[in-house]
């Protein structure tokens, strides 16, 4: 049984230290980038939608810990945590956000649209559950070329109710496609609750009529969910047809910066942010482990604030795209 | 180093917000994450959260205060151990605001249609229906390129519902011919992810009415995602089917898509009319780097046409073909209307006016330059197409005839459509709403002023 509850403290001690610190650094690097990126929106600097994933780090940071060179990732517009955890560069990343030439995009894309085939991340995509037939076209290329990979399609409880999931699971299972379906269950689709979008709010259960293997993961304990990736990964990999995982989350902010998120309490924000933080839940159970010292601890933030303080700073420098970007990568030359 | 808290732009229409109110004082020694204020947006009131520790120094915009400009500053943050003089710099130091690059106006590129290569002239030819050369153009290219398969509805054991597929199981394997669900809005966006991949997936839509359920993924996954990515997505994809109205089988089954598809850019559309068209333009769809819709007719699929007969046929899309050179009227029609307009000219000349009948063969990139030089030389146009009027492939032929040939006309162009109603179930009725050649005689000769 897969389904992983409880702290992160009471999760098999077999993960490495030193993988634990990694965690801790990716997930760290994504909640500061995304500060960041809410300063910058606030300063003007990055327009339209940005959806930031502050709370969610350990559910892409532990996911993407399973993911081999040659894999596939795709999600939704939720997108920044995806493209640091498959190693994309934080300065493309912030330069795409402020609509610059240097940004993944050239700065045609921005927040929601971003790509990189080198290392396997394939969007960023701005329609809600879009993504999760792409990604199993994706793992039906996989399958086709049989080049060992799989693909990881994350999307979120509200995309979860979305007709074209259940077409692609049925393909999916269908033809026992290397397919990993991560829902991102952050208990709100926008402002609507899973529970008042959602008949039936055991979204992992979906899976089950499809003959998928199924699993339900506490998604604010990164280890819960690196394990929960091995199974699942390993499972996949055997050609066993695809998983679907339920990670059980929660976003701090709004749903995007101009989301007052009127439609949950203080105190189930303050409860989660005190207590299921993933990001202090891992600090204290790396200095009860005695695995790390606040030295090691400090070199780690202060590492993470510069290659933050660069990616923003370049993407202030790096300048606008060329006004003949506006006529270029409409159709490839044939 | 002291830190200037600026008023922050909170959703992406916001130029001022009033600060509502305070929830720190100065001297509070304050971490990242911690709520700041409470600000009113244009929309609503939203929480500022401090991005850096630090000391509160002062707080410069009093709670209440309305109009507070994005980017003004509304408080200093010190760092521990920080003096509060440093304040006084801090305020002097300027804001860095965004800076807008006025963009200068960028006319777009030249139309491609001159880089296009010039037809191959063939001098063997063979006899094949439509249905045939569709399946040859298949097959030559999945000989061709492992990375080509087809999927769709029945296309593998019931060899095609329209029987377009047939042998390709046989030869090609489970593998490479696939068949789907019922589910256009799954496998669309499954083919496009395979492309992505870098698979060449050819998706039969059993019709173009069914691709509607399909619609987000032709058009903002495969057509767009090219130029979100800066140039890294490239989506080599064939949708293809029967398009337009078959025989009675009424409203939902019986519609032209090409003004649809014709409008985005990122596609690339065509609508082949003999099956010299089918098999060449089919062969080069395969192989472009580019999502390319391809409009089938289904009553064309059983008329046989001359067709090539060479190893290696392919035309070039974006290249219309003159089927009847005439000088004093030009017809410009796609797919069946081909065939109408053709025997119209054939009535026209038996009254002395001799129509130019121009196949468009590829929807988008158009043509313009065989439809201008043609209207130049007859000065007169007609446009026929099966989908309905209003916003449809005449009326972009009549804009572009306006732009690059206006002084040429002796006439307005002229238009025949299908009418402007849902296709009807009754023969006589869908007879009446759809273009017939008796349609296409009027509108030639009226240009005519005959």
């Amino acid at each position: 049984m897969a389904t992983k509850r409880g702290s992160t403290k009471a999760s098999n001690a077999s993960v490495e230290s030193k993988t634990l610190i990694q965690f801790y650094r990716d997930m760290l690097l994504i909640r500061r980038f995304e500060e960041r990126a809410g300063q910058l929106y606030g300063m003007g600097l990055i327009g339209g939608f940005c959806h930031l994933y502050i709370g969610q780090e350990a559910v892409v940071v532990g996911l993407q810990a399973c993911a081999k060179k040659g894999d596939s990732v795709i999600t939704s517009y939720r997108d920044h945590g995806h493209m640091l955890a498959c190693g994309m560069d934080p300065k493309g990343v912030m330069a795409e956000l402020t609509g610059r030439a240097g940004g993944y995009s050239k700065g045609k894309g921005g927040s929601m649209h971003m790509f990189s085939r080198e290392t396997g991340f394939y969007g960023g995509h701005g329609i809600v559950g879009a993504q999760v037939p792409i990604g199993t076209g994706l793992a039906f290329a996989h399958k086709y070329k049989n080049d060992g990979g799989i693909s990881f399609s994350y999307f979120g409880d509200g995309a979860a109710n979305q007709g074209q999931i259940y077409e692609s699971f049925n393909m999916a299972a269908l033809w026992k496609l290397p397919a990993i379906y991560v829902i991102e269950n952050n208990k709100y689709g926008m402002g609507t609750s899973v529970q008042r979008a959602s008949a039936s709010p055991e979204l992992a259960k979906r899976g089950e009529p499809f003959g998928m293997k199924t699993m339900s993961i506490d998604g604010m304990s990164v280890i819960a969910v690196y394990e929960a990736g091995q199974e699942a990964t390993a499972h996949v990999r055997a050609g066993k047809g695809p998983v679907l995982m339920e990670v059980n989350t929660y976003r701090y902010r709004g749903h995007s910066m101009s989301d007052p998120a009127k439609y949950r309490t203080k105190e189930e924000l303050q409860k989660m942010r005190e207590q299921f933080d993933p990001i202090d839940r891992l600090r204290a159970h790396l200095i009860e482990m005695k695995a790390i010292d606040e030295e090691t601890l400090k070199a780690i933030d202060k590492e993470i604030k510069d290659i933050v303080t660069e990616a923003a700073e370049f993407s202030q420098t790096s300048p606008e795209p060329d006004p003949s970007e506006l006529w270029t990568d409409i159709l490839v030359a044939a | 180093m002291t830190i200037q808290i600026l008023m922050p732009a909170l959703s992406p229409t916001m130029t001022e917000g009033k600060l509502a109110k305070w929830l720190v004082k100065e001297g509070d020694k304050i971490s990242s994450g911690k709520i700041l204020a409470e600000i009113e947006t244009d929309k609503a009131t939203m929480e500022l959260e401090a991005i850096d520790d630090g000391i509160v120094g002062r707080l410069l915009v009093s709670e209440g205060t309305e109009g507070v400009a994005v980017n003004h500053p509304i408080a200093v943050l010190l760092e521990e151990g920080e003096s509060s003089s440093s304040i006084k710099a801090a305020i002097a130091t300027p804001v860095s605001v965004p800076v807008q690059a006025k963009a200068a106006a960028s006319a777009a590129p030249a139309a491609p249609i001159a880089a296009s290569a010039p037809e191959t002239e063939y001098s063997k030819f063979k006899t094949q229906t439509v249905r045939e050369a569709l399946r040859d153009a298949m097959a030559e290219e999945m000989r061709r390129d492992g990375n080509v398969f087809l999927m769709g509805e029945e296309v593998a054991e019931y060899q095609g519902a329209y029987k377009i597929s047939q042998g390709l199981l046989d030869e090609f394997g489970a593998k490479r011919v696939i068949d789907t669900p019922i589910t256009e809005h799954g496998f669309a966006g499954l083919s496009v992810g395979a492309a992505f991949g870098g698979l060449r997936p050819i998706v039969e839509f059993m019709t173009f009415n069914f691709a509607m359920q399909a619609m987000d993924h032709i058009i903002n996954s495969a057509a767009k995602t090219l130029y979100m990515s800066g140039g890294q997505m490239g989506c080599p994809v064939v949708f293809r089917g029967p398009n337009g109205a078959a025989a009675r089988v009424g409203a939902q089954h019986s519609q032209c898509y090409a003004s649809w598809y014709a409008h985005i850019p990122g596609l690339k559309v065509l609508a082949p009319w003999s099956a010299a068209d089918a098999k060449g333009l089919l062969k080069a769809a395969i192989r472009d780097p580019n999502p390319v819709i391809f409009l089938e007719n289904e009553i064309l699929y059983g008329q046989s046409f001359q067709v090539p007969d060479a190893d290696d046929f392919v035309l070039p899309i974006g290249k219309a073909k003159i089927e009847r050179a005439g000088s004093h009227v030009t017809i410009v029609a796609f797919s069946i209307m081909v065939g109408k307009a053709l025997q119209a000219a054939e009535e026209l000349a038996k009254e002395g006016i001799e129509a130019e009948v121009i196949n468009l063969r590829s929807i988008r990139p158009l043509d313009t330059e065989t439809i201008v030089r043609s209207v130049q030389k007859t000065n007169r146009c007609v446009t026929v197409e099966e989908g309905w009027a209003m916003s449809g492939i005449g009326c972009e032929i009549g804009a572009q005839i306006m732009e690059h040939a206006f002084d040429y006309l002796d006439a307005p162009v002229a238009r025949v459509a299908g009418k402007d109603v849902p296709m009807p179930y009754a023969a006589n009725l869908e007879a009446l709403a759809l273009p017939q050649i008796a349609d296409i005689v009027a509108a030639a000769k009226s240009v005519c002023y005959r």
